[in-house]
This record gives structure tokens, sequence and C-alpha cells, in this order.
């Protein structure tokens, strides 16, 4: 089923307006700061926030219709599991009869919280909570499956444990899932398509390859480990709007044009003497701050630009980073990817 | 830990609080005729009143209960003009005298009231005049707590297939069951003390209208032995209900 | 200093002015009557007051109720009942001895003009007539059930009224179609009730009693011709 969206919805003075086509399959992260609006579109579809423009599940048009009629399943951020029912009577709650008990029956053990059918919420851990609301809502089969950050409010070991059930489940799921989230990992591993908001507004609708390699703007970049920068072109090379230049192997030749420049945090080295070498792209920069990420370590340089690098662990001891100390940071032209805006 | 003394001025007149509440009820049971009292209390017209002031009480509490519950989800969850009007007038019972309240209800639901219901001297006119009381109470109590419950649970229950009605009885109503026994109990309370409006209202009748507060009233005119037992009765039940109640007597979270 | 004793002196002023007991006759007494007495006894104290200079407060209500209050403590110069059986369950001492200062009988109101058509007693039984009474404490109410005994009629009234007055105001309001009140009260409320006549009805009795020294002289007043001659344009009867 072809889900078609052309929303406008308005939440108090903020409105939101999402134009985009998904196939069945389709895993959606909905990325962008807060306050964009992902939640309010996210709503929307369910039809707890009212939208005008036209909603098509399969073809049919479903804006009009109230919520309990539009086929979406919702699990907001921390489940909302309904206190006075069992996880069982909860996941058998959009089901009628003996057959959707044993329907809910069979949904948990799929997940693999089978044994806890007859636990309250209170009896159950963040991470078999958001299991029996996946549940809660996979139970009555939807044609849209509407997760708003539903990975937020674990901790990190069941994190990890609920996004592997999520990323089986979502695999087998027919209809389109949206996955709103803050998380790189989350997008990486559970989508496949990204839509980007801002300001209320789509400012990316693609593929998660395409969003890594080339994101429209440098919050995108920066979620995606990078760095993006808007810039100018300017007699072949970038003028950057925070200051500095770049220079990239491919840039385009109209003068003027509003570009993103973007630089992967991998490609950025850094080296204690200013280097000698092939790199067009060479600056000084003050290290402000380190972070170990999975076994690599994260660098926030000042500078011109100012500019996150991503370099082994060894190099980091090697180099012996510190905040404060300073560095030069050096880009090959072929690393630049120029994102005509 | 360090225990702290309360001031001086504090303590005397808590002190003379407690004594002001505490004196009369300490009276009462000092004076019930105790050697009397299974006489006393299985005379006709004492069981004839029980009975009665437990029927009224109780039909009050079951029509403040039907108009009560939806008004309290009126005032809680609905936006419409003239809300703090209508939130003031279920409160106004609970200031109002309630012989005031009686002449109300005559000059509205009497024989010639403004809809001529013909309710007064009946014992529907008793239930309506401490329904009339006893709503205010229930209506703040389930009002506090549909406040308190967490909206998204209305949302996820739509999301699952749920109408307002039943999302209403399968989800929010148990969620505030706790805060409905608490208005329950202090509106049958009320109801079963009601004296004023229901004198008033439905007149005085043994067996029809003659509830217990009204038993007491006329009975201690002639008979304060009997006033005294019927009241002992009174103050009981009354205590039933805070043994029950215990602690949850908080109305709103 | 000096200021603290005006103080002093002002307070035993005050003071001797509040309790001055039995010693000097009072400005201000305070009676309790029966209910029927309300307009009648209104009329008195204004003619007592030009005649004696004395203010007269009033507590009327049913008179089981003025007895019970009065055996509780509550304090009254002088008590006037609609039957001598109430006035004699009163364990106050009296100041003087208890006095008839009228008599008085009972009749059925209506709505005004007799809609329903109520001439005889039996008439209060049919159906659909919303007849009330006053509690059979209440003067009135025993008086009432002696009338319909006498007149061999069993009424099963909607609500019985801890004081006539009660009674009235309801047929007045058209809450119900009849009631048994005293001619007084029917002559009391004029034009806005009916009158049918109760041949069967006892003749009440009031009997008015001083509880304190103070009280003597309203009571004195009841009996004499002028306090009379206000009794008798209220419709009450000579006491005889």
């Amino acid at each position: 089923m072809t889900f078609d969206a052309d929303l406008r919805a308005t939440a108090g003075t903020f409105a939101v307006a999402v134009t985009g086509r998904w196939q069945p399959g389709d895993v959606v992260a909905v990325v962008g700061p807060n306050g964009a609006g992902k939640s309010t579109f996210l709503r929307a579809i369910a039809g707890l926030t009212a939208a005008t423009g036209t909603l098509r599940i399969g073809g049919v048009d479903v804006v009009d219709r109230p919520v309990a009629r539009r086929g979406v399943g919702w699990v907001p951020q921390d489940g909302a599991l309904f206190p006075h029912l069992s996880a069982l009577d909860n996941v058998a709650f959009g089901l009628r009869g003996r057959r959707g008990r044993s329907a809910a029956q069979l949904w948990l053990d799929r997940l693999g919280i089978g044994d806890l059918a007859g636990r309250k919420p209170s009896q159950l851990s963040g991470g078999q909570a958001q299991k029996v609301a996946l549940a809660r809502a996979l139970a009555r089969e939807p044609s849209v499956l509407l997760l708003d950050e539903p990975l937020a409010a674990l901790d990190v070991e069941a994190r990890t444990d609920v996004r592997r059930s999520l990323r089986a489940h979502l695999a087998e799921f027919q209809g389109v899932t949206m996955l709103v989230t803050h998380d790189a990992v989350d997008v990486m591993t559970l989508a496949s398509r990204v839509l980007a908001l801002d300001g209320g507004a789509v400012v990316q609708d693609a593929t998660v390859g395409e969003v890594t390699t080339a994101p429209r703007t440098p919050w995108l970049a920066a979620l995606m480990g990078g760095n993006g920068f808007y810039a100018r072109v300017n007699a072949g090379t970038l003028a950057l709007d925070e200051g500095g230049i770049l220079v990239a192997a491919e840039a385009p030749s109209s003068d003027g044009a509003e570009v993103l420049a973007v630089v992967p945090a991998h490609a950025v080295t850094l080296h204690r003497q200013r280097p000698e070498g092939s790199a067009r792209n060479v600056w000084p920069a003050t290290i402000r701050d380190l972070a170990v990420v999975g076994g690599r370590v994260r660098v926030t340089l000042d500078g011109t630009p100012a500019v996150l690098a991503d370099v082994t662990t060894a190099s980091a001891a090697d180099l012996a980073l510190a905040e404060g100390v300073g560095v030069w940071a050096s880009v090959k032209a072929t690393e630049v990817t120029v994102v005509v805006l | 830990m360090k225990t702290t003394r309360p001031p001086l001025s504090l303590a005397t007149a808590a002190v003379v609080g407690v004594a002001f509440l505490l004196l009369p009820l300490a009276a009462l049971l000092d004076r019930t005729p105790w050697h009397a009292l299974p006489r006393l209390l299985t005379s006709t017209s004492a069981l004839t009143a029980l009975r009665l002031s437990i029927e009224c009480s109780l039909g009050a509490l079951a029509l403040s209960l039907a108009v009560g519950v939806p008004l309290a989800w009126l005032l809680a969850r609905v936006e419409f003009p003239g809300k703090s009007l209508l939130r003031a007038a279920v409160t106004l019972p609970l200031v109002l005298p309630p012989v005031v309240g009686g002449v109300a209800l005559l000059l509205a639901f009497g024989r010639n009231g403004v809809v001529p219901l013909s309710l007064s001297f009946t014992t529907w006119g008793a239930i309506l005049a401490e329904a009339f009381v006893a709503l205010p109470f229930l209506v703040l109590a389930v009002e506090g707590a549909l406040l308190a419950v967490d909206e998204r649970y209305d949302d996820v229950a739509a999301t699952l297939g749920s109408n307002t009605t039943r999302t209403f009885f399968r989800v929010t109503l148990p969620l505030v069951l706790p805060a409905l026994a608490a208005g329950s109990a202090l509106a049958w309370a009320r109801a079963l003390g009601e004296f004023g409006a229901t004198i008033t209202f439905a007149g005085n009748l043994p067996g029809s209208t003659q509830t217990l507060p009204l038993d007491v009233y006329l009975t201690l005119q002639d008979n304060p032995d009997a006033a005294i037992a019927l009241s002992t009765l009174l103050l009981a039940l009354s205590l039933m209900v805070l043994v029950a109640m215990r602690s949850r007597w908080r109305l709103t979270r | 200093m000096k200021r603290r004793a005006i103080a002093v002196a002002l307070l035993l002023a005050l003071g001797s002015a509040g309790c001055s007991g039995e010693s000097k006759p009072r400005r201000t007494i305070t009676v309790f009557a029966a209910a029927s007495l309300t307009d009648a006894f209104t009329a008195e104290a204004a003619a007592y007051e030009k005649q004696s200079g004395v203010h007269v407060r009033f507590s009327f209500a049913g008179s089981q109720d003025l007895v019970a209050q009065l055996n509780q403590g509550a304090p009254a110069d002088a008590v006037a009942t609609a039957d001598t059986a109430t006035l004699g369950k009163l364990t106050v001492k009296l100041a003087g001895a208890s006095a008839t200062f009228a008599r008085n009988r009972l009749v059925i109101v209506t709505a005004p003009g007799n809609p329903k058509h109520i001439e005889t007693p039996a008439d209060l039984t049919r159906r659909g007539i919303v007849v009330v009474l006053a509690e059979p404490s209440v003067p009135a109410g025993k008086y009432a059930t002696q009338a319909l005994q006498a007149a061999d009629v069993t009424v099963h009234p909607r609500s019985l009224e801890d004081n006539v007055r009660g009674v009235l105001t309801k047929v007045e309001l058209g809450e119900a179609d009849a009631g048994i009140v005293y001619v007084t009260d029917a002559k009391a409320a004029g034009a806005k009730v009916g009158a049918v006549a109760l041949p069967t009805s006892p003749i009440a009795t009031y009997p008015a009693a001083a509880l304190d020294a103070s009280g003597q002289g309203f009571v004195d007043f009841l009996i004499s011709v002028a306090g009379q001659r206000i009794l008798a344009q209220h419709g009450f009867l000579p006491p005889q």
C-alpha cells in the first residue's frame, strides 16, 4: 500500500507542511532539530492533530477520517501502556474477543516476552514495556506504523535489545514505518529512508546513503557524523559563510551558487605541524573537545572553519591530542562533496 | 532525629480546636442511653427513618453519579463558552444554605414550579434535595482526577480503534476510580445528613420523606433520649464512612 | 493611668447594665409564642410598647418546639402556647400563674376560590387532593386529628409540618390543595387562601405565663381590655 502524504497541520502557532510518497516496507527515519515539527507530523498522520490536505493509504484518502478508523499504529515515547491492564490486555485492547487474546499472546511470544503476559506495566522494565507497546500497535496490522522516539527513554542495554527486536519486526512489517529519532545509530540500522524536517518544512527526503554522503543542511550532516558548511562558489573555490575557504575536486562552475560543502568527519586528518603534501585544504585549529565513541575519537575543533574530526585512538595518542592543543586540520579536495542547494 | 517542639501559641490553638471538635461528640456518646439503645433504635419510626435514609441517600448518590460524572468530564475535557459559569453553578450548593436550596427546588420543581414536576412531598423529592447538595462533592473529586489523567492514553486508545465512549469506560474511568470512590463516599455522607433542603422541598412524612435527620429534629421536641439515640446512630454511620476512606481524603492530586 | 480607670469604670457600668436580673424592669423583653399568634402578637407588642415603653422581641414557632427550647435553657420572659397540654410539659419554673387569654377554632384552607370544590372533611380524602397538616406533636396537628376523627374521616397527608404557619405557606404556594389551620391563620392570609368551615373542630385554648417578672406585664396586657380587643380583631375567640 503506497503511502502518499500532502499535509498541512498547525499546532498552536507552529505550522508544518510535508509532502512525500513512500512504498510498503519503507522505514523512514524522521529527523530534525527540536521544534522542527516531527511529532506534529506524526500526530497529523494519526489524526491526533488536525490537518488539511491529503493522506492516501493504498489510494484511499483518510485525511477526513477519525483517528480510530485510519489504520495507523502509534507508539509514543515511553509506550503509554494502560497502567491498569496487564501486558496481554494491553496488546489485546485493539482486538476483539478470544481470538484477539490469543493473537495478542502470539505477538508477545514473537517479541520474546510471552511469559510477561500477566504482568502489569509497573512490573515491566523500560525495554519490556516498549516491546509490549510495539506489539500492541502491530497487533492490529496497521498500514502505517508511527514510532515517536521509541528508544529515547531506555538505558543503553535496553536500547540495544529493543533496537534488535525493532529491526527484526520492521523488516517483516508490510506497511510504511515513520520513526522519529535523534540517534544516528537508529537511522543507520533501522531506516531505509530519511525525512529531514526543519522549521516545519521538508529539507530532505532521500535514502540513508544519499543523506550520509550528500546531506542538505549542516544539522543533517552533523547527525550523520560529518560536517556541512554553507558556502558560495567563488572562482572555483568554496567561500564558507562562517569564514574560510575550501577547495573541492569537483566544483560547480556557476559563481555565486549557494551550496553545502560536506566533509565526512573521518576525512579530516590532524597534524601537529603544518603538513606538506597534496592536501589542498589546510588550516590551523584548536581542540575544543574530545570524545571516545565506539573505539574512535571524535575531536571538536575551533577554527576557520570549525570542524568535527574522527580519528583512531592510536592517532590521537600519537599526536598527544588534548583540549586546548593547537593542531593543523587537513582535508583532501576529493573528500569535499558539493551539494547544490 | 531531632523532635521539633511546636510553638506554644500554635499548640494551644490546636488543642482548643481539637476540643471544639471532639467535645460535642464525646458529650453525645456520654449521654447516649446505651441500655435503652436497642429498644429505641428498633422502634418502628426509627427503623422506618433509617430505611428511608439509606434508600434516599443511595438514590441521591446514584443520581449524582449519573449526572455528575458526565458533568465532570465536560468540565475537565471540553472547552466551551460559559465554562466558568457552569463550574460556579456546580459549586454553588456547597456554599448555599441548604434551606435556600430547598426553597429554590420548590420554586423550580414544585407543583407550580418552573418545571412543574410536582416532586414536592415525594420520596423522589427527598432524593432530589439530597442530590442537590451532594453533587458538587462528586463533580469536584472526579474533575480533579480527570484533569490529572494523561491525555496520551486517550490518544493511544483512539489509534487502537476505540471510540470515545469505549475509551472512557475502559481506560479513563478505571484510572479515576479512586477519586470517584472518595467523591462518592463524601457525597453519600452529605446526602445522608441533609436536612434543610429535604424538609423544605420534600416535607416531612414518616415512611416517605422523614429521613433520619428530620426524625432527630422532631423527636428532640418530645423525647430527647430517642433523639440522642438516633444521633448516635447517625454518628456511627458517619464514622463508617471515615474508616472506609481512611487516608484517601485527597480529592485532587 | 487615668485612661485605664475610665475603661474599667465603663466596663463595670456595661456589665451591671447587662446582668440586671430581677431587680428592675427592662426596656426589652423576649416572648416565645405559638406560630398561630404571629400577626396578633405583633400588633399586641406595638400597643404594649406605646403603653409601657417596653419593646417586645418574639420567637414564633410550633408550641412543642418552643417548650423544648425553653427546657434546654433558652432565655425568655414569657411564653404563650396553643394548648395547655404543651405548656404543661415545661420544666422551667413559672414566675406567675398561667392564664388563658384566647381561644381558636380550626378551618380548612384551600387555594383562593376553592377550585377543587372542597366542601366537607370527606372531600379531603378524594383522589388527587394533596393535603398538608401540622405534625401531631404540634397543637394544631393534634386538634386537626381530633377534628378529623370526630368527622369520621381518615386523611393521608403528604407532609406533616412542624408548625401551623408552614401548613398555611404550603397552601399559599399551591404545593398543597388543602390544609387545616386556625381560623386566625386563614384571616391573616386574607385573599391568598380560601376558607372552608370545619364544624367538628375542637376549641383550642391558648395559655400564657411569665417566666420572669419582666414578662408579667405583657401577660397582664393580653388579658386587659386593650389586649383582648386586638385579639378579637385578628379573629380569636375570647377566653371565656
